[in-house]
């Protein structure tokens, strides 16, 4: 491939977003949609830039990542080991199969009034209920990852003499990590969502929901697209986050 | 070269200790072992000598990985004992190497530390484990960049750093089950001749399941023909061209005669199936 070809194939991705650009800038220009439900685009990044930079809005930025990082975090330190645990017993995962499938696809939504009983009107509710949603998508992976070691590898260290307890550190731990990396991808991706819907109404004083929220109601509708694409970086520059410690970490997933 | 394999040569060379010389290594004696569907081993007895490589060469599913992997402890045999020089395994050096060497690598390791593992479970200090790499590098005159990840090797240079990683440790006894079956045709000729430097620089007693009668007879000093299941020895087939073989080897009227009684055997045992 030549520099150039390379240069091409770099900037492809862009072409969507110029041409979602061009679109929005026509249907405003020509006023095809009411310019107070969509603002131009300039105004809308300008918006989101002054906001950013010297308004609320990074305030609100600043509070979501805290609040979707703390329980991420909370939910690996306890899901990782459990995992673990659970994924080296292949009787024990399946005795709690079901338990952790069922909450699994209960929406952590349904658990809000429960948990706002539990630890009243505050971050605690937010990050715990979020902590708890996104815990359950990472144990299920650390679990499978561990199970899903290759028969062959575990074999290959036990051949050489691995103890149990070697195995599971040398072999196991490592092996379950790239199914670890899924579980934690998809699992801030939970947190940031069930955030962002907490924000909005759970008496929230802060946090991108709550602006995004805050901003319709007063009908600030550039300030509105500005929160939204504000969250919108933020899932983003999280799951790439993930992908990049992972490419750091589990150099070989995939090969 | 491991204790056991230089006693072998000294033995030889001026016929001292004749009674080890022809002590076979490895004694099986009553081996048994049922699946829910089938009758594996039914008191299997044999004797593997020591300082040979022998091929272990039988229809398919006839259980010649189940026997090694009996042997080495893999697969837990129903009855029957295994003993090493009247040991028990556990008390036993020895090396495996596995057909799938992609699945029996760790990909999270350099290839230098999948070879120093095994020391490192054996408590070997660093410095070490790094001495005896290079020293066993350097003894078989292996050419691959060993700080590379496993998945940025050839095939045939992942399964070179599989048996050194099962040679790391001067196993006295090798196992390997159809190791090159997994790779092109030229890699497996490369491999062949790697191997039997390998032999020929450690005399480590080798086994060597093979489903190529060609690479069977090739490779070793004996081979051992086995029956459909319940597995029995049809024949144990000696065969003792002077190493190092070559390609000439095979064109040789011992190779081809060799080679062609054990197929009539082999044939025998499949339609008798
Ligand atoms: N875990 C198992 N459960 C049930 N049957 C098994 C199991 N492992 C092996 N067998 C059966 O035991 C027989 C011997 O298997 P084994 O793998 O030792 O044969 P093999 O000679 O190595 O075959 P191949 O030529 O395919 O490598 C086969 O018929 C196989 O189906
Ligand atoms: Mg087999």
């Amino acid at each position: 491939m030549t520099g150039r070809q390379q240069i091409a194939r770099a900037l492809l991705p862009l072409v969507g977003v110029a041409m979602l650009l061009a679109v929005w800038t026509l249907v405003n220009g020509l006023k095809l949609v009411d310019p107070v439900l969509l603002p131009s685009p300039t105004e809308t990044f300008r918006t989101l830039w002054e906001g950013m930079t010297s308004g609320k809005l990074g305030v609100d930025f600043v509070k979501t990542v805290a609040r979707t990082i703390s329980s991420t975090a909370i939910a690996a330190v306890i899901a990782i080991p459990l995992g673990i645990l659970l994924g080296s017993s292949e009787k024990l995962y399946r005795s709690v199969e079901f338990l952790i499938d069922f909450f699994r696809s209960t929406p952590a939504s349904a658990m809000f009034p429960l948990f706002l009983v539990l630890f009243g009107v505050g971050d605690r509710t937010k990050i715990s209920v979020a902590a708890f949603g996104a815990g359950l998508v990472i144990l299920f992976n650390v679990a499978y990852g561990v199970m899903n070691a290759r028969k062959t590898r575990l074999l290959a260290a036990k051949v050489m003499g691995a103890s149990r307890t070697r195995v599971l550190f040398d072999v196991m731990l490592l092996e379950s990590l790239p199914q670890t990396f899924v579980g934690l991808r998809n699992g801030v991706s939970l947190a940031l969502v069930i955030i962002v819907v907490a924000e909005m109404f759970i008496g929230s004083t802060d946090g991108l929901g709550q602006r995004v929220f805050e901003a319709q109601q007063l009908f600030d509708m550039p300030g509105m697209y500005a929160a939204i694409f504000a969250a919108g970086a933020l899932g983003y520059a999280l799951n790439l986050l993930f992908l990049l410690i992972e490419r750091r970490f589990v150099h070989w997933a995939g090969r | 070269m491991t204790s056991a394999a230089a006693s072998v040569a000294s033995g030889l060379s001026s016929g001292f200790d004749e009674s080890r010389r022809t002590a076979p290594h490895v004694t099986i004696r009553g081996l048994s072992k049922r699946y829910p569907d089938a009758v594996i081993y039914d008191a299997f007895d044999f004797d593997i000598p020591r300082g040979k490589l022998i091929s272990v060469f039988g229809p398919n599913g006839c259980g010649k990985s189940t026997l090694i992997n009996m042997i080495a402890g893999l697969v837990p045999a129903d009855s029957g004992e295994v003993l090493f020089d009247g040991r028990p395994l556990s008390r036993v050096k020895f090396g495996y190497v596995f057909q799938n060497y992609r699945e029996a690598l760790f990909p999270w390791l350099p290839a230098f530390d999948n070879i120093a593992y095994p020391l490192k479970l054996m408590g070997v200090p660093k410095a070490e484990r790094k001495l005896r790499v290079e020293r066993l590098v350097a003894h078989l005159g292996v050419k691959i960049d060993l700080a590379l990840y496993p998945y940025y090797l050839s095939g045939g240079q992942q399964q070179l750093v599989s048996i050194m990683r099962a040679l790391i440790v001067e196993p006295e006894v090798l196992f390997l089950d159809e190791p090159f079956s997994a790779l092109d045709y030229e890699m497996t000729l490369f491999m062949r001749e790697q191997l039997q430097r390998v032999f020929m620089e450690t005399k480590t007693t080798t086994v060597l399941v093979s489903h190529d009668l060609e690479e069977a007879v090739y490779l070793s000093d004996y081979v051992l023909l086995l029956s459909r299941h319940p597995a029995r020895v049809v024949e144990f087939v000696p065969y003792d061209a002077p190493r190092p073989r070559t390609d000439k080897t095979m064109s040789e009227s011992s190779f081809v005669a060799t080679k062609a009684h054990c197929l009539k055997l082999f044939q025998h045992e499949v339609r008798r199936g």
